[in-house]
Protein backbone atom coordinates (compact mmCIF):
# COMPACT_ATOMS: atom_id res chain seq x y z
CA UNK A 1 0.00 0.00 0.00
CA UNK A 2 1.23 3.62 -0.88
CA UNK A 3 -1.40 5.20 1.53
CA UNK A 4 -0.03 8.26 2.58
CA UNK A 5 -1.18 10.22 5.17
CA UNK A 6 -1.72 13.48 3.49
CA UNK A 7 -4.34 12.12 1.41
CA UNK A 8 -7.33 13.75 3.09
CA UNK A 9 -9.95 13.17 0.85
CA UNK A 10 -10.02 9.07 2.27
CA UNK A 11 -10.63 10.15 5.51
CA UNK A 12 -14.09 10.97 4.40
CA UNK A 13 -14.00 8.16 1.90
CA UNK A 14 -13.19 5.60 4.63
CA UNK A 15 -15.25 7.00 7.30
CA UNK A 16 -18.48 6.44 7.02
CA UNK A 17 -19.90 8.89 10.58
CA UNK A 18 -17.86 12.13 8.75
CA UNK A 19 -18.81 11.65 5.86
CA UNK A 20 -22.36 11.63 7.06
CA UNK A 21 -21.84 14.86 8.62
CA UNK A 22 -20.43 16.49 5.63
CA UNK A 23 -23.27 14.83 3.48
CA UNK A 24 -26.22 16.27 6.12
CA UNK A 25 -24.50 19.57 5.88
CA UNK A 26 -24.22 19.96 2.02
CA UNK A 27 -28.02 18.59 1.85
CA UNK A 28 -29.15 21.41 4.64
CA UNK A 29 -27.39 24.81 2.83
CA UNK A 30 -30.67 24.13 0.72
CA UNK A 31 -33.48 24.18 3.18
CA UNK A 32 -31.51 27.05 5.40
CA UNK A 33 -31.86 29.26 2.26
CA UNK A 34 -35.32 27.91 0.68
CA UNK A 35 -36.99 27.27 3.51
CA UNK A 36 -35.75 29.02 7.05
CA UNK A 37 -36.37 32.71 5.80
CA UNK A 38 -40.33 31.65 4.86
CA UNK A 39 -40.60 31.24 8.71
CA UNK A 40 -40.27 35.32 9.35
CA UNK A 41 -41.55 36.99 5.78
CA UNK A 42 -44.36 39.01 6.38
CA UNK A 43 -45.75 37.23 2.81
CA UNK A 44 -46.22 33.79 4.78
CA UNK A 45 -46.98 34.80 8.21
CA UNK A 46 -50.12 37.31 7.41
CA UNK A 47 -53.90 36.02 6.94
CA UNK A 48 -55.16 37.91 3.51
CA UNK A 49 -57.81 40.34 4.51
CA UNK A 50 -60.92 38.50 4.29
CA UNK A 51 -59.53 34.96 5.88
CA UNK A 52 -62.22 33.50 8.30
CA UNK A 53 -61.38 30.77 11.12
CA UNK A 54 -63.43 27.19 9.83
CA UNK A 55 -66.05 26.78 11.53
CA UNK A 56 -66.74 23.87 14.41
CA UNK A 57 -68.84 21.95 11.52
CA UNK A 58 -66.44 22.99 8.93
CA UNK A 59 -63.40 22.08 11.08
CA UNK A 60 -64.76 18.62 11.45
CA UNK A 61 -65.23 18.58 7.35
CA UNK A 62 -61.60 19.12 7.34
CA UNK A 63 -60.44 16.18 9.26
CA UNK A 64 -62.50 14.27 7.30
CA UNK A 65 -60.83 15.34 4.26
CA UNK A 66 -57.74 14.50 5.80
CA UNK A 67 -58.89 11.04 7.14
CA UNK A 68 -60.06 9.86 3.59
CA UNK A 69 -56.99 10.77 2.04
CA UNK A 70 -58.74 13.57 -0.48
CA UNK A 71 -55.02 15.61 -0.69
CA UNK A 72 -53.61 12.50 -2.10
CA UNK A 73 -55.84 12.89 -5.81
CA UNK A 74 -56.66 16.74 -5.07
CA UNK A 75 -54.64 19.66 -4.83
CA UNK A 76 -55.27 23.03 -2.94
CA UNK A 77 -53.00 25.15 -4.95
CA UNK A 78 -53.61 27.26 -8.05
CA UNK A 79 -50.26 27.81 -9.93
CA UNK A 80 -50.04 31.30 -11.71
CA UNK A 81 -50.12 29.55 -15.02
CA UNK A 82 -53.21 31.24 -17.17
CA UNK A 83 -54.06 27.46 -18.08
CA UNK A 84 -55.05 27.02 -14.69
CA UNK A 85 -56.42 30.01 -13.51
CA UNK A 86 -58.73 30.01 -16.47
CA UNK A 87 -59.88 26.66 -14.94
CA UNK A 88 -59.64 27.12 -10.98
CA UNK A 89 -59.76 31.45 -10.49
CA UNK A 90 -57.01 33.79 -9.05
CA UNK A 91 -53.55 31.35 -8.39
CA UNK A 92 -53.05 30.51 -5.00
CA UNK A 93 -51.29 33.11 -2.39
CA UNK A 94 -49.63 32.87 0.33
CA UNK A 95 -51.71 34.47 3.07
CA UNK A 96 -54.48 31.96 2.27
CA UNK A 97 -52.78 29.14 3.96
CA UNK A 98 -51.30 31.02 6.81
CA UNK A 99 -53.93 29.02 8.93
CA UNK A 100 -53.50 25.54 7.18
CA UNK A 101 -51.99 23.14 10.00
CA UNK A 102 -51.10 20.65 8.57
CA UNK A 103 -50.94 22.55 4.72
CA UNK A 104 -53.36 20.17 2.26
CA UNK A 105 -51.72 21.49 -1.13
CA UNK A 106 -51.15 18.26 -1.90
CA UNK A 107 -48.88 16.90 -4.74
CA UNK A 108 -51.20 15.05 -7.58
CA UNK A 109 -53.95 15.73 -9.36
CA UNK A 110 -55.65 12.55 -10.08
CA UNK A 111 -58.85 14.94 -9.63
CA UNK A 112 -59.56 18.50 -10.02
CA UNK A 113 -57.85 21.28 -8.14
CA UNK A 114 -59.91 22.32 -5.04
CA UNK A 115 -58.44 25.14 -4.02
CA UNK A 116 -60.80 27.58 -5.04
CA UNK A 117 -64.23 24.95 -5.19
CA UNK A 118 -66.39 26.47 -2.98
CA UNK A 119 -69.72 27.57 -4.49
CA UNK A 120 -68.80 26.16 -7.67
CA UNK A 121 -70.90 23.50 -6.87
CA UNK A 122 -74.62 23.20 -5.43
CA UNK A 123 -74.79 21.01 -2.15
CA UNK A 124 -76.83 18.89 -3.66
CA UNK A 125 -74.18 18.08 -6.11
CA UNK A 126 -71.67 17.45 -3.71
CA UNK A 127 -74.12 14.97 -2.20
CA UNK A 128 -74.97 12.91 -5.14
CA UNK A 129 -71.24 13.50 -6.01
CA UNK A 130 -69.68 11.67 -3.26
CA UNK A 131 -72.08 9.27 -3.21
CA UNK A 132 -71.40 8.31 -6.41
CA UNK A 133 -69.37 10.02 -8.73
CA UNK A 134 -70.24 8.52 -11.83
CA UNK A 135 -73.93 9.60 -11.69
CA UNK A 136 -72.95 13.08 -12.26
CA UNK A 137 -69.58 12.88 -14.20
CA UNK A 138 -70.05 9.57 -15.81
CA UNK A 139 -65.73 9.66 -16.91
CA UNK A 140 -65.09 10.26 -13.30
CA UNK A 141 -62.70 7.42 -11.60
CA UNK A 142 -63.11 8.84 -8.37
CA UNK A 143 -64.17 6.39 -5.62
CA UNK A 144 -67.47 6.30 -4.09
CA UNK A 145 -67.95 7.94 -0.76
CA UNK A 146 -71.65 6.77 0.80
CA UNK A 147 -70.25 6.11 4.60
CA UNK A 148 -69.93 9.67 5.15
CA UNK A 149 -73.81 9.87 4.76
CA UNK A 150 -74.29 7.50 7.51
CA UNK A 151 -71.38 8.54 9.97
CA UNK A 152 -73.12 10.57 12.65
CA UNK A 153 -70.44 12.75 14.32
CA UNK A 154 -70.25 12.99 18.04
CA UNK A 155 -68.22 16.37 18.20
CA UNK A 156 -66.14 15.14 21.09
CA UNK A 157 -62.99 16.03 19.92
CA UNK A 158 -64.11 19.44 18.34
CA UNK A 159 -63.38 22.05 21.41
CA UNK A 160 -59.99 20.30 21.26
CA UNK A 161 -59.24 20.95 18.01
CA UNK A 162 -60.51 24.54 17.76
CA UNK A 163 -58.44 25.04 20.78
CA UNK A 164 -55.75 23.35 19.31
CA UNK A 165 -55.75 25.97 16.34
CA UNK A 166 -56.11 28.94 18.98
CA UNK A 167 -52.78 28.16 19.67
CA UNK A 168 -51.21 27.34 16.42
CA UNK A 169 -52.42 30.17 14.90
CA UNK A 170 -51.56 32.40 18.34
CA UNK A 171 -49.55 34.92 16.45
CA UNK A 172 -50.35 34.85 12.87
CA UNK A 173 -54.42 35.23 13.39
CA UNK A 174 -55.92 38.81 12.35
CA UNK A 175 -55.16 42.25 14.62
CA UNK A 176 -57.77 43.93 16.17
CA UNK A 177 -57.18 48.02 16.96
CA UNK A 178 -54.42 47.71 19.52
CA UNK A 179 -52.33 45.30 17.07
CA UNK A 180 -53.12 43.26 19.46
CA UNK A 181 -53.88 38.91 17.71
CA UNK A 182 -57.31 38.51 17.78
CA UNK A 183 -57.75 34.17 18.43
CA UNK A 184 -59.41 32.34 15.49
CA UNK A 185 -61.96 31.34 18.16
CA UNK A 186 -63.37 32.80 21.61
CA UNK A 187 -64.41 31.25 24.27
CA UNK A 188 -68.08 31.14 23.13
CA UNK A 189 -67.08 29.34 19.84
CA UNK A 190 -65.37 26.69 21.70
CA UNK A 191 -68.21 25.95 24.43
CA UNK A 192 -70.43 25.37 21.83
CA UNK A 193 -68.22 23.41 19.27
CA UNK A 194 -69.63 19.67 20.17
CA UNK A 195 -73.49 21.10 20.51
CA UNK A 196 -72.70 22.64 16.70
CA UNK A 197 -71.76 19.40 15.28
CA UNK A 198 -73.15 16.59 17.06
CA UNK A 199 -75.63 14.82 15.42
CA UNK A 200 -74.69 15.90 11.61
CA UNK A 201 -73.14 13.43 9.02
CA UNK A 202 -69.48 13.67 8.23
CA UNK A 203 -71.09 14.26 4.53
CA UNK A 204 -72.28 17.25 6.05
CA UNK A 205 -69.41 18.54 7.44
CA UNK A 206 -67.45 17.81 4.00
CA UNK A 207 -69.53 19.58 2.25
CA UNK A 208 -69.24 22.60 4.71
CA UNK A 209 -65.76 22.62 4.35
CA UNK A 210 -65.86 22.07 0.64
CA UNK A 211 -67.85 24.99 0.15
CA UNK A 212 -65.27 27.48 2.15
CA UNK A 213 -62.71 26.85 -0.26
CA UNK A 214 -61.41 29.51 -1.92
CA UNK A 215 -63.25 32.50 -0.83
CA UNK A 216 -60.75 34.17 1.14
CA UNK A 217 -59.34 36.28 -1.23
CA UNK A 218 -62.08 38.83 -2.27
CA UNK B 1 -37.68 40.32 3.35
CA UNK B 2 -35.62 41.71 5.92
CA UNK B 3 -31.95 43.12 5.00
CA UNK B 4 -30.56 40.16 7.49
CA UNK B 5 -32.64 37.03 5.74
CA UNK B 6 -31.51 39.05 2.26
CA UNK B 7 -27.59 38.69 3.67
CA UNK B 8 -28.48 35.11 4.83
CA UNK B 9 -29.92 33.89 1.94
CA UNK B 10 -26.73 35.97 -0.72
CA UNK B 11 -23.81 34.53 1.52
CA UNK B 12 -25.14 31.54 1.71
CA UNK B 13 -25.75 31.01 -1.81
CA UNK B 14 -22.54 32.41 -3.30
CA UNK B 15 -21.00 30.60 -0.37
CA UNK B 16 -21.50 27.63 -1.65
CA UNK B 17 -20.91 28.09 -5.31
CA UNK B 18 -17.38 29.31 -4.65
CA UNK B 19 -17.04 26.40 -2.02
CA UNK B 20 -17.94 23.94 -4.98
CA UNK B 21 -15.42 25.74 -7.10
CA UNK B 22 -12.84 25.37 -4.39
CA UNK B 23 -14.09 21.68 -3.85
CA UNK B 24 -13.18 20.97 -7.74
CA UNK B 25 -9.95 23.00 -7.68
CA UNK B 26 -8.96 21.00 -4.62
CA UNK B 27 -10.47 17.35 -5.74
CA UNK B 28 -8.29 17.78 -9.58
CA UNK B 29 -5.05 17.58 -7.06
CA UNK B 30 -3.50 14.94 -6.71
CA UNK B 31 -2.68 14.04 -3.36
CA UNK B 32 -2.54 10.15 -3.23
CA UNK B 33 1.64 10.23 -3.38
CA UNK B 34 1.33 8.19 -6.86
CA UNK B 35 1.74 9.22 -9.99
CA UNK B 36 -1.05 9.75 -12.65
CA UNK B 37 -1.87 6.55 -14.31
CA UNK B 38 0.08 4.21 -12.05
CA UNK B 39 -1.28 1.87 -9.66
CA UNK B 40 -2.39 3.00 -6.37
CA UNK B 41 -1.27 -0.85 -5.15
CA UNK B 42 -4.26 -2.79 -5.21
CA UNK B 43 -6.10 -4.99 -7.14
CA UNK B 44 -9.00 -8.08 -6.84
CA UNK B 45 -9.90 -10.54 -9.29
CA UNK B 46 -7.21 -9.37 -11.38
CA UNK B 47 -8.41 -5.99 -11.78
CA UNK B 48 -6.46 -2.98 -10.31
CA UNK B 49 -7.18 0.53 -9.36
CA UNK B 50 -4.75 2.89 -11.24
CA UNK B 51 -4.30 6.38 -10.16
CA UNK B 52 -6.53 8.22 -12.67
CA UNK B 53 -7.79 11.80 -12.23
CA UNK B 54 -11.14 12.87 -12.61
CA UNK B 55 -12.91 13.01 -16.40
CA UNK B 56 -11.87 16.34 -17.92
CA UNK B 57 -15.12 16.24 -19.72
CA UNK B 58 -16.85 15.95 -16.47
CA UNK B 59 -14.63 18.77 -14.01
CA UNK B 60 -14.98 21.01 -17.54
CA UNK B 61 -18.92 20.73 -17.18
CA UNK B 62 -18.86 20.96 -13.58
CA UNK B 63 -17.20 24.23 -13.86
CA UNK B 64 -19.73 25.33 -16.78
CA UNK B 65 -22.13 24.47 -14.29
CA UNK B 66 -20.78 26.81 -11.63
CA UNK B 67 -20.36 29.89 -14.61
CA UNK B 68 -23.96 28.97 -15.08
CA UNK B 69 -25.20 29.60 -11.69
CA UNK B 70 -23.89 33.00 -11.35
CA UNK B 71 -25.38 33.86 -14.70
CA UNK B 72 -28.66 32.95 -13.69
CA UNK B 73 -28.50 34.38 -10.31
CA UNK B 74 -27.21 37.73 -11.93
CA UNK B 75 -30.49 37.99 -14.35
CA UNK B 76 -32.78 35.91 -11.98
CA UNK B 77 -34.61 36.43 -8.51
CA UNK B 78 -32.50 34.19 -6.24
CA UNK B 79 -30.42 36.53 -4.32
CA UNK B 80 -32.86 37.49 -1.48
CA UNK B 81 -33.52 41.09 -2.41
CA UNK B 82 -31.90 40.83 -5.67
CA UNK B 83 -34.79 41.52 -8.33
CA UNK B 84 -32.59 40.26 -11.53
CA UNK B 85 -31.40 42.55 -14.25
CA UNK B 86 -34.70 42.93 -15.58
CA UNK B 87 -36.84 42.32 -12.77
CA UNK B 88 -38.38 38.92 -13.97
CA UNK B 89 -40.94 37.63 -11.51
CA UNK B 90 -43.29 34.30 -11.63
CA UNK B 91 -46.23 36.05 -10.40
CA UNK B 92 -46.93 38.70 -8.05
CA UNK B 93 -45.83 38.46 -4.57
CA UNK B 94 -47.69 39.54 -1.22
CA UNK B 95 -51.18 39.38 -2.42
CA UNK B 96 -53.58 40.59 0.44
CA UNK B 97 -56.85 41.41 -1.26
CA UNK B 98 -58.39 40.62 -5.39
CA UNK B 99 -57.92 44.08 -5.64
CA UNK B 100 -54.37 44.06 -4.40
CA UNK B 101 -53.64 41.94 -7.34
CA UNK B 102 -55.10 44.04 -9.99
CA UNK B 103 -53.29 46.71 -8.42
CA UNK B 104 -49.86 45.15 -8.52
CA UNK B 105 -50.62 44.06 -12.35
CA UNK B 106 -51.10 47.63 -13.01
CA UNK B 107 -48.01 48.43 -11.49
CA UNK B 108 -46.03 46.10 -12.81
CA UNK B 109 -47.14 46.98 -16.08
CA UNK B 110 -46.59 50.49 -15.87
CA UNK B 111 -43.04 50.09 -14.35
CA UNK B 112 -42.73 47.84 -17.35
CA UNK B 113 -41.36 44.89 -15.01
CA UNK B 114 -41.60 41.36 -16.78
CA UNK B 115 -43.76 39.76 -14.43
CA UNK B 116 -44.21 35.86 -16.40
CA UNK B 117 -48.03 35.63 -15.25
CA UNK B 118 -49.27 39.04 -15.98
CA UNK B 119 -47.92 38.72 -19.79
CA UNK B 120 -48.84 35.57 -20.07
CA UNK B 121 -52.61 36.27 -19.40
CA UNK B 122 -52.26 39.53 -21.83
CA UNK B 123 -51.38 37.86 -24.03
CA UNK B 124 -54.21 35.59 -23.87
CA UNK B 125 -56.21 38.57 -23.97
CA UNK B 126 -54.57 40.80 -26.78
CA UNK B 127 -55.70 37.46 -28.85
CA UNK B 128 -59.15 36.25 -27.03
CA UNK B 129 -60.60 39.48 -25.90
CA UNK B 130 -61.99 40.71 -29.32
CA UNK B 131 -63.52 37.53 -30.19
CA UNK B 132 -65.78 37.92 -26.97
CA UNK B 133 -65.92 41.37 -26.94
CA UNK B 134 -67.77 41.04 -30.31
CA UNK B 135 -69.57 38.13 -29.74
CA UNK B 136 -70.83 40.98 -26.27
CA UNK B 137 -71.96 43.27 -28.82
CA UNK B 138 -74.52 40.56 -30.06
CA UNK B 139 -77.56 39.42 -29.03
CA UNK B 140 -77.51 36.22 -27.60
CA UNK B 141 -80.37 35.15 -30.49
CA UNK B 142 -78.21 35.70 -32.98
CA UNK B 143 -75.38 33.92 -31.40
CA UNK B 144 -77.32 31.16 -31.12
CA UNK B 145 -77.37 30.88 -34.97
CA UNK B 146 -73.45 31.58 -35.33
CA UNK B 147 -71.99 27.94 -35.53
CA UNK B 148 -68.14 28.90 -34.74
CA UNK B 149 -69.97 31.05 -31.18
CA UNK B 150 -71.63 28.02 -30.17
CA UNK B 151 -68.54 25.87 -30.88
CA UNK B 152 -66.73 28.00 -28.08
CA UNK B 153 -69.77 28.05 -26.07
CA UNK B 154 -70.10 24.21 -26.18
CA UNK B 155 -66.09 24.30 -24.70
CA UNK B 156 -67.15 26.41 -22.05
CA UNK B 157 -70.01 24.61 -21.20
CA UNK B 158 -68.12 21.48 -21.44
CA UNK B 159 -65.52 22.81 -18.87
CA UNK B 160 -68.07 24.60 -16.24
CA UNK B 161 -71.44 23.15 -16.67
CA UNK B 162 -71.63 19.51 -17.55
CA UNK B 163 -70.73 18.52 -14.04
CA UNK B 164 -74.20 19.36 -13.03
CA UNK B 165 -75.40 19.59 -16.64
CA UNK B 166 -74.13 16.29 -18.34
CA UNK B 167 -71.99 16.85 -21.36
CA UNK B 168 -75.35 16.45 -23.68
CA UNK B 169 -77.03 19.24 -21.40
CA UNK B 170 -79.97 16.60 -20.70
CA UNK B 171 -79.40 16.98 -16.90
CA UNK B 172 -79.77 14.20 -14.14
CA UNK B 173 -81.69 13.93 -11.46
CA UNK B 174 -81.68 16.67 -9.54
CA UNK B 175 -80.17 18.90 -12.32
CA UNK B 176 -82.43 20.59 -14.95
CA UNK B 177 -82.40 19.03 -18.55
CA UNK B 178 -81.68 22.32 -19.96
CA UNK B 179 -82.62 20.83 -23.56
CA UNK B 180 -86.08 19.80 -23.74
CA UNK B 181 -87.67 24.01 -23.31
CA UNK B 182 -88.93 23.39 -19.84
CA UNK B 183 -87.95 26.08 -17.54
CA UNK B 184 -87.84 26.78 -13.77
CA UNK B 185 -87.08 30.67 -14.07
CA UNK B 186 -87.76 31.06 -17.54
CA UNK B 187 -85.87 30.33 -20.83
CA UNK B 188 -85.62 33.79 -22.11
CA UNK B 189 -82.19 34.54 -23.81
CA UNK B 190 -81.76 37.16 -21.13
CA UNK B 191 -83.59 34.75 -18.25
CA UNK B 192 -81.04 32.06 -18.92
CA UNK B 193 -77.95 34.41 -18.84
CA UNK B 194 -79.08 36.16 -15.65
CA UNK B 195 -79.71 32.36 -13.88
CA UNK B 196 -75.89 31.82 -15.12
CA UNK B 197 -74.67 35.29 -14.19
CA UNK B 198 -76.12 35.06 -10.62
CA UNK B 199 -77.18 31.75 -10.01
CA UNK B 200 -80.54 30.64 -8.65
CA UNK B 201 -81.38 29.57 -4.86
CA UNK B 202 -84.50 27.74 -5.51
CA UNK B 203 -87.63 29.37 -2.75
CA UNK B 204 -87.14 25.59 -1.49
CA UNK B 205 -90.07 23.06 -1.23
CA UNK B 206 -90.43 22.44 2.82
CA UNK B 207 -90.63 19.04 3.89
CA UNK B 208 -94.16 18.37 3.93
CA UNK B 209 -94.81 15.04 5.71
CA UNK B 210 -95.77 16.61 9.23
CA UNK B 211 -97.78 19.23 7.65
CA UNK B 212 -99.82 16.81 5.56
CA UNK B 213 -100.49 15.13 8.97
CA UNK B 214 -98.49 11.90 8.43
CA UNK B 215 -98.14 9.43 5.00
CA UNK B 216 -101.34 9.14 4.78
CA UNK B 217 -100.94 12.65 3.46
CA UNK B 218 -97.95 12.38 1.25
CA UNK B 219 -99.47 9.42 -0.56
CA UNK B 220 -102.32 11.59 -1.13
CA UNK B 221 -101.01 14.69 -2.49
CA UNK B 222 -98.75 12.45 -4.71
CA UNK B 223 -101.37 10.64 -6.50
CA UNK B 224 -102.94 13.93 -7.07
CA UNK B 225 -99.85 15.53 -8.49
CA UNK B 226 -98.96 11.93 -10.86
CA UNK B 227 -102.98 12.53 -11.80
CA UNK B 228 -101.98 16.29 -13.00
CA UNK B 229 -99.83 15.07 -15.84
CA UNK B 230 -102.41 12.08 -16.98
CA UNK B 231 -101.11 8.98 -14.93
CA UNK B 232 -102.90 6.06 -13.84
CA UNK B 233 -103.78 6.73 -9.70
CA UNK B 234 -105.90 5.66 -7.45
CA UNK B 235 -109.04 7.67 -7.74
CA UNK B 236 -110.21 8.08 -4.30
CA UNK B 237 -106.29 9.02 -3.26
CA UNK B 238 -106.32 11.46 -5.85
CA UNK B 239 -109.30 12.97 -4.81
CA UNK B 240 -107.99 13.01 -1.09
CA UNK B 241 -104.98 14.46 -2.57
CA UNK B 242 -106.82 17.22 -4.48
CA UNK B 243 -108.08 18.42 -1.11
CA UNK B 244 -105.00 19.35 0.36
CA UNK B 245 -103.25 20.39 -2.51
CA UNK B 246 -104.58 24.38 -1.78
CA UNK B 247 -101.12 23.79 0.55
CA UNK B 248 -99.13 23.80 -2.49
CA UNK B 249 -100.75 26.32 -4.87
CA UNK B 250 -99.20 29.13 -3.24
CA UNK B 251 -95.78 27.94 -5.16
CA UNK B 252 -97.02 25.64 -7.93
CA UNK B 253 -100.02 27.33 -8.87
CA UNK B 254 -104.03 26.51 -8.82
CA UNK B 255 -103.90 23.67 -11.36
CA UNK B 256 -99.86 22.80 -10.51
CA UNK B 257 -98.54 24.70 -13.55
CA UNK B 258 -95.83 26.25 -11.19
CA UNK B 259 -94.44 29.40 -10.10
CA UNK B 260 -93.63 30.69 -13.87
CA UNK B 261 -96.59 29.70 -15.84
CA UNK B 262 -99.12 30.27 -13.08
CA UNK B 263 -97.34 33.31 -11.62
CA UNK B 264 -94.50 34.53 -13.41
CA UNK B 265 -92.06 33.84 -10.43
CA UNK B 266 -88.77 33.00 -10.59
CA UNK B 267 -89.60 30.88 -7.25
CA UNK B 268 -87.98 27.47 -9.24
CA UNK B 269 -91.51 25.57 -8.18
CA UNK B 270 -91.88 23.49 -11.21
CA UNK B 271 -94.76 22.84 -13.64
CA UNK B 272 -96.02 19.46 -11.93
CA UNK B 273 -98.64 18.85 -15.27
CA UNK B 274 -96.04 18.09 -18.20
CA UNK B 275 -94.52 14.83 -16.66
CA UNK B 276 -90.99 16.65 -16.57
CA UNK B 277 -89.59 15.30 -13.29
CA UNK B 278 -86.61 16.97 -11.79
CA UNK B 279 -86.47 14.68 -9.39
CA UNK B 280 -87.69 11.42 -10.90
CA UNK B 281 -91.30 10.82 -11.43
CA UNK B 282 -91.99 7.34 -9.93
CA UNK B 283 -94.28 7.39 -7.30
CA UNK B 284 -91.71 6.74 -4.64
CA UNK B 285 -89.93 9.57 -5.77
CA UNK B 286 -92.61 11.99 -6.30
CA UNK B 287 -94.05 11.06 -2.44
CA UNK B 288 -90.08 11.75 -1.49
CA UNK B 289 -90.31 15.03 -2.42
CA UNK B 290 -93.01 15.35 -0.62
CA UNK B 291 -91.82 14.24 2.50
CA UNK B 292 -88.27 15.69 2.71
CA UNK B 293 -88.51 18.56 0.47
CA UNK B 294 -86.29 19.67 -2.44
CA UNK B 295 -84.30 22.86 -2.98
CA UNK B 296 -82.15 23.21 -5.65
CA UNK B 297 -79.12 25.58 -6.01
CA UNK B 298 -77.58 27.07 -9.44
CA UNK B 299 -74.36 28.33 -8.59
CA UNK B 300 -73.44 31.40 -9.79
CA UNK B 301 -71.08 31.88 -12.39
CA UNK B 302 -70.27 35.80 -13.00
CA UNK B 303 -67.34 36.02 -10.77
CA UNK B 304 -65.77 33.00 -11.81
CA UNK B 305 -66.67 33.39 -15.60
CA UNK B 306 -67.22 36.57 -16.23
CA UNK B 307 -70.06 38.43 -17.98
CA UNK B 308 -68.56 37.70 -21.55
CA UNK B 309 -68.29 34.11 -21.47
CA UNK B 310 -71.38 33.57 -19.62
CA UNK B 311 -73.15 35.88 -22.50
CA UNK B 312 -71.66 32.95 -24.72
CA UNK B 313 -73.08 30.04 -22.67
CA UNK B 314 -76.35 31.54 -22.63
CA UNK B 315 -76.14 31.92 -26.36
CA UNK B 316 -75.53 27.84 -26.25
CA UNK B 317 -77.57 27.36 -23.50
CA UNK B 318 -80.25 28.93 -25.07
CA UNK B 319 -80.08 27.17 -28.93
CA UNK B 320 -80.03 23.68 -27.31
CA UNK B 321 -83.77 24.41 -27.38
CA UNK B 322 -84.13 26.34 -30.45
CA UNK B 323 -82.93 24.52 -33.18
CA UNK B 324 -83.36 26.07 -36.59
Amino acid sequence: MTNKSVNKHEKVEKNVGLFFIFAILAISIGGLVEITPLFFQKDTTTPVTNLKPYTALQMEGRDIYIREGCHVCHSQMIRPFRAETERYGHYSVAGESVWEHPFLWGSKRTGPDLARVGGRYSDDWHRAHLIDPRSVVPESNMPSFKWLDENILDGELTAKKLETFNFLTRNRSHKNDQGEYIPLYSAEDIAGAKAAVKGKTEMEALIAYLQTLGHALK
Amino acid sequence: MSSFWSIWITVLTLGTLVGCYLLLRWCLKNFTGVKEGESMGHSFDGIEELNNPLPKWWSTFFLLTIIWGFGYLLVYPGLGNWEGLFGWKSSNQGIMTLEESKAQTIAAKKANKIVQYDREVAAADAKFGPIFEAYAARSIEDLATDPKALKVGQRLFLQNCSQCHGSDARGTTGFPNLTDDDWLYGGSPETIKETIMHGRKANGMMAWKAALGGEQGVKEVAAYVLSLSGRDVDPALAEAGKSRFAMCMGCHGPEGKGSLLSYNLPLGAPNLTDNIWLYGGSERKVQESIRNGRAGVMPAWDNILGEEKVHVIAAYVYSLSHKK
